[in-house]
């Protein structure tokens, strides 16, 4: 489930609706993403997160739609806010659902990886500097390229998954 | 066809949301870039260095390559930073 919201939700109900009802649900991941209160040494007071209304929720549906096909999810949920938020708000969650642990893991960093390259969004940060528009970090196109590097040489990491659960049967 | 500008790009072109109607010789992203700068120094300053620029068409990711057709809604930003 995808949702793009100015309001706050709620972590624990998020979750809890992840798994209701699902009783092959084993286990349950979740990244939720604050607002730093500094910002290259400097106090941040609000930031704003602006984005592309029309594609976002595109994008957030294609991103889900590959994690399912790659791992055997239950149920996912993705909410990232826009807006004027402050230090210590929450700014977006990522939660998995999976029989097993892998999955859910793996699965929710490769959604989080994702939507930090691809997701249209932009923040602006308030410092008693001035404001400024955060730039994208190379690391974070690192993260990605990981991803699809394993998905190009067949070595998908849901096959970790797979040797994991093999070796707690042996 | 309808141009969207985005966080920085937005600002430097000073527009959110344009209608353009380019002469039929603009057939790609590469030649409606031509076009704008040429046309507006908010553009040609939004354009300067376009490693910086990413481009969708129809909400959806583009290169300058990509083919436009009139009606088309084409985005400009920068890398994104949500998350």
């Amino acid at each position: 489930m995808i949702r793009v919201q100015r309001e706050d939700f709620d972590v624990g109900a998020e979750l809890d609706r992840l798994a209701a009802g699902r009783g092959s649900v084993g286990g349950l991941c979740a990244f939720v993403g604050l607002v730093r209160d500094m910002s290259e040494q400097r106090a941040i007071s609000v930031i704003e997160l602006e984005h592309y209304p029309s594609m976002t929720e595109r994008a957030l549906e294609r991103i889900e739609t590959q994690a399912r096909a790659r791992w055997p999810l239950d149920a996912s949920v993705v909410i990232h806010r826009f807006g004027r938020l402050e230090p210590g708000d929450r700014i977006v969650l990522v939660g998995t659902a999976s029989a097993h642990r892998h999955a859910a893991f793996e699965a929710c960093e490769f959604i989080v990886d994702w939507l930090k390259t691809k997701a249209p969004f932009w923040k602006r940060e308030h410092t008693d500097a001035g404001t400024r528009w955060v730039e994208a970090r190379a690391s974070d196109t690192a993260a990605l390229a990981h991803w699809e590097q394993g998905e190009a040489a067949g070595h998908d990491p849901s096959n970790s998954t797979r040797g994991a659960r093999k070796k707690a049967a042996e | 066809m309808k141009i969207v500008c985005f966080a920085w790009l937005r600002e430097k072109a000073g527009v959110s949301e344009d209608t353009v109607s380019p002469p039929d010789t603009v057939n790609d992203v590469r030649g409606l870039v031509e076009w704008l700068r040429a046309k507006d120094p908010g553009y040609a300053d939004a354009f300067e260095d376009l490693s910086l620029v990413r481009i969708a068409v129809n909400q959806e990711y583009a290169t300058l390559d990509a083919r436009l057709a009139p009606g088309d809604e084409i985005a400009f930003f920068p890398p994104v930073t949500g998350g």
